[in-house]
C-alpha cells in the first residue's frame, strides 16, 4: 500500500504556491478540500493542524480513509456552525466559482479564518475571451472541461471581478499571485489588466475587515 | 451445531445465569470500601466488572484501545461467547491485522454495568440479602457505565486510552468518555449513535419493557428466585427491537412476502411469512442468552441519555476546549440513529473547535450496518486509527488486505 500521507504526485499548481502562504504549524480550514491532497501536503511540509469540509461523499470517505480530519459540507450552508478566528488560514481552493453565493461564503470564510486563501480560474484570461469573441460559445478548454449546461462552475469571475468584491467586503488583499498557462508564476510589478489577461489562475491571501479582527489568539 | 447448542436449553439456561456471578471472563471486583457512586446518588459497593483483553499492553501505556458494546452485546467482541459458541460480535473490527489491531493495540472490552454477563446487574447476586438484585439493582445510566470502565483502566494503570470506540449504545459511551474525560480520551470512534436518545427510540424501548413485564413469567421482577424466566416477554421485546435495526428495504429484499416452508397462505396466525419465522428465531435465541431485567436496566440507560441536558441544551459547551481527535460514522439508511443525529454532534463539534471526521456510508442494511460486512466502515477506521496512532507517535493497524 503506497503511503497515503504523500499527496499525489501531479498535485495541482496552485498547491504549492498555498503551502508557501502558510505558516508552518497554522491551523487551517479547507473548505472542499476534494480527497485531501492539498491538506496531506500541508500537513507534511507544514506540519498545520487541518481540517476539511468536501460536498462530495467519495471525497470525504478518501480523505478520512487517509487519516485526514474532513467531514461531508456544504460551503454555502456549513460554514455558520464554526466560531469566529477558529482557523488561522481558511482555503477555497479552486472552488468559488463553484458556490451558490460566493460573496456570502467569502465573508463567512473571513469571519472564521485570520486569513483567507483563495484560489480560482481566472475567466478573463485572453484564452477564454478569444473563443467567445471567435466562435461566438461557451469556452471549453482543457482546463474549463466542462459544457455550459453541465458545469458545476455556476460562478467564473475574472481576477479583476474579484479584486472588485474583495473592496466591496473590505477585505484586504495581503498578496495576489497570478500564473499563466504553464503555471508560472507573473511577475508582481505586472498592472492588474495585464494578470487579468494573461493570469490562467489567481491566488490570492485576504485578511479580514480592520473592524473585525480579533486580538491575537 | 455447536458443542454449546449440544448441550440443549437447561444446560444453556444455566450457563447464562452462572455468566452473571461467576463469569467465563477475567473479573475486576471492588470491595465494600471501593464504592462506585452512581449517577442517582446511590452507591454500589462491592461491585464488580467483567472484560476481556486482547493484545498487549506497551510499555508507556499508549496504545489501549477501549471497545464499547451496544445494548446487547457483551465483552466477547473478539473470541467465541462462552454460552452462546457463536464467533465474537466485531471480529471484522477486532482482530489480528483488522482496524482494531490486536497485534498492535491493547484492547479491552468490558460488559457494562447492568448487564448479565458478570458485571454487577439485575442478575447479579445481591451480597446484602444473598438473592438476587433483581429490581433492587438502582438504575443506572450510561454515565455509570463509564464510570465503571474508568476504574477498570485505572486499574490497568493508563492514564489516557489511544481509542475509545463503539457503536450505538457502545458509541453512546463514546461520547460520554470524551466529555467527562477528555484527557484521557486520545481519540473517539462514535459509530451509528448520537448525544441523545429520541423519543421516537425511547418509544421503541418503551415497548419493549411493557412486553416483559406483561409477562406473567417475569413476577415483578423475582422469576430468578421464583425459578421462572419471562421469555415470551423478553422474545416479544427483540422480535420489536430487531425491526428497528433493519430498514425496510433490507426486509423487503431479504424476505419480501415469500412464505415459509409452505405453498400458500394457511388463514390462520401461525408463521406464514419469512419474515415472521425470521423474527420469531431471534427472539427465542435471544432469551437463551440475556436476562430480561437487564433488557430493562439497560435500555433505560440509553433512554436516560442525553449530553446537552448538562449545558443547557448547549452541546458545542460539552465538548468545549477538547483536544480529543473524533470520528463520527453514520449510514444511510439507519433511521434508528439517523445520520442528522450524528451531523447535530458533528456541528457541536465544530462549534467547539475540536478535530472531527465524518463520513456517511451508503448502506441499505439499516442500524445493524455497523456490525456487518461493509467493507468502506472498516476501511476508514482502519484510516482513521493509522492518523491518529501517526499522531500519537505508536505504531498504528496494519495495512488494509485486498478488498477492505
Amino acid at each position: 500500500m503506497a503511503d497515503l500521507s504523500l499527496p499525489n504526485p501531479d498535485v495541482r499548481v496552485d498547491f504549492d504556491l498555498i503551502a508557501d502562504l502558510v505558516t508552518p504549524g497554522s491551523r487551517v480550514l479547507d473548505v472542499g478540500c476534494g480527497e485531501g491532497d492539498l491538506l496531506a501536503l500541508l500537513e507534511s511540509v507544514r506540519q498545520v493542524d487541518g481540517r476539511g469540509i468536501e460536498l462530495s461523499q467519495a471525497g470525504v470517505n478518501k480523505g478520512v480513509a487517509r487519516g485526514l480530519a474532513v467531514i461531508q459540507g456544504d460551503a454555502d450552508r456549513d460554514l455558520d456552525q464554526y466560531p469566529a478566528n477558529a482557523f488561522d488560514y481558511v482555503i477555497l481552493s479552486q472552488t468559488i466559482q463553484a458556490t451558490r453565493n460566493p460573496k456570502a461564503v467569502l465573508e463567512s470564510l473571513l469571519r472564521i479564518g485570520g486569513k483567507v486563501i483563495v484560489s480560482f480560474p481566472n475567466f478573463g484570461h485572453f484564452d477564454v475571451r478569444l473563443r467567445l469573441l471567435l466562435t461566438g460559445r461557451m469556452p471549453v478548454s482543457k482546463r474549463l472541461p466542462y459544457t455550459w449546461y453541465d458545469t458545476p462552475n455556476i460562478h467564473f469571475c475574472t481576477i479583476r471581478d474579484f479584486v472588485a468584491l474583495c473592496d466591496e467586503i473590505g477585505a484586504t488583499v495581503e498578496k495576489a499571485i497570478a500564473l499563466d498557462a504553464t503555471g508560472n508564476k507573473l511577475p508582481f510589478t505586472a498592472p492588474w489588466w495585464v494578470w487579468n489577461l494573461i493570469g490562467a489562475q489567481g491566488v490570492f491571501l485576504l485578511s479580514k475587515p480592520a473592524a473585525d479582527r480579533a486580538p491575537a489568539r | 451445531m455447536s458443542a454449546v447448542d449440544a448441550l440443549g436449553p437447561d444446560a444453556q439456561n444455566a450457563m447464562r445465569r452462572s455468566e452473571a456471578d461467576h463469569p467465563s471472563s477475567a473479573v475486576l471486583a471492588f470491595g465494600p470500601d471501593q464504592p462506585l457512586v452512581l449517577e442517582a446518588g446511590a452507591v454500589l459497593a462491592p461491585w464488580q466488572i467483567a472484560y476481556q483483553t486482547y493484545g498487549s499492553l506497551n510499555a508507556d501505556k499508549s496504545n489501549a484501545i477501549l471497545v464499547c458494546h451496544a445494548l446487547t452485546g457483551d465483552q466477547h467482541v473478539a473470541n467465541d461467547h462462552p454460552v452462546t459458541g457463536k464467533p465474537g460480535w466485531w471480529t471484522l473490527m477486532v482482530g489480528p491485522g483488522r482496524p482494531i489491531d490486536t497485534d498492535r493495540f491493547f484492547v479491552i472490552c468490558a460488559n457494562v454495568l447492568g448487564g448479565c454477563m458478570g458485571t454487577t446487574g439485575p442478575a447479579s447476586t445481591d451480597p446484602a440479602t444473598g438473592r438476587v438484585y433483581g429490581l433492587g439493582l438502582p438504575v443506572v445510566t450510561i454515565t455509570d457505565m463509564v464510570r465503571a470502565q474508568a476504574r477498570l483502566v485505572d486499574h490497568f494503570g493508563i492514564d489516557s486510552l489511544f481509542a475509545v470506540v463503539g457503536g450505538s449504545m457502545g458509541g453512546m459511551q463514546v461520547l460520554e468518555w470524551a466529555a467527562a474525560l477528555p484527557q484521557r480520551v486520545f481519540a473517539a470512534v462514535a459509530i451509528a449513535t448520537s448525544h441523545r436518545h429520541s423519543s421516537q427510540n425511547i418509544a421503541f424501548h418503551e415497548v419493549g419493557r411493557q412486553a416483559v413485564m406483561a409477562d406473567p413469567d417475569w413476577a415483578e421482577g423475582r422469576y430468578l428466585d421464583a425459578g421462572r424466566n419471562p421469555k415470551k416477554g423478553l422474545a416479544v421485546a427483540r422480535m420489536a427491537a430487531h425491526i428497528t435495526y433493519m430498514s425496510d428495504r433490507s426486509l423487503h429484499a431479504k424476505f419480501g412476502r415469500n412464505l415459509q416452508d409452505r405453498e400458500a397462505l394457511t388463514f390462520g396466525f401461525d408463521a406464514d411469512f419469512q419474515i415472521e419465522s425470521y423474527l420469531r428465531h431471534q427472539g427465542m435465541t435471544f432469551v437463551d442468552r440475556f436476562d430480561a431485567n437487564s433488557y430493562l436496566y439497560v435500555t433505560r440507560a440509553m433512554d436516560y441519555f442525553d449530553l446537552s441536558a448538562r449545558t443547557e441544551g448547549s452541546l458545542a459547551r460539552v465538548f468545549q476546549g477538547s483536544r480529543t481527535r473524533f470520528c463520527l460514522i453514520s449510514f444511510t439508511s439507519d433511521w434508528l440513529f439517523p445520520t442528522s443525529e450524528t451531523r447535530a454532534v458533528v456541528h457541536a463539534l465544530n462549534g467547539a473547535g475540536a478535530s472531527v471526521s465524518f463520513v456517511e456510508i451508503d448502506s441499505d442494511r439499516g442500524h445493524d450496518s455497523f456490525l456487518l460486512d461493509i467493507p468502506e466502515q472498516y476501511r476508514i477506521v482502519r484510516g482513521f486509527l493509522t492518523g491518529a496512532a501517526r499522531a500519537r507517535g505508536i505504531a498504528g493497524p496494519a495495512p488494509a488486505p485486498a478488498g477492505e
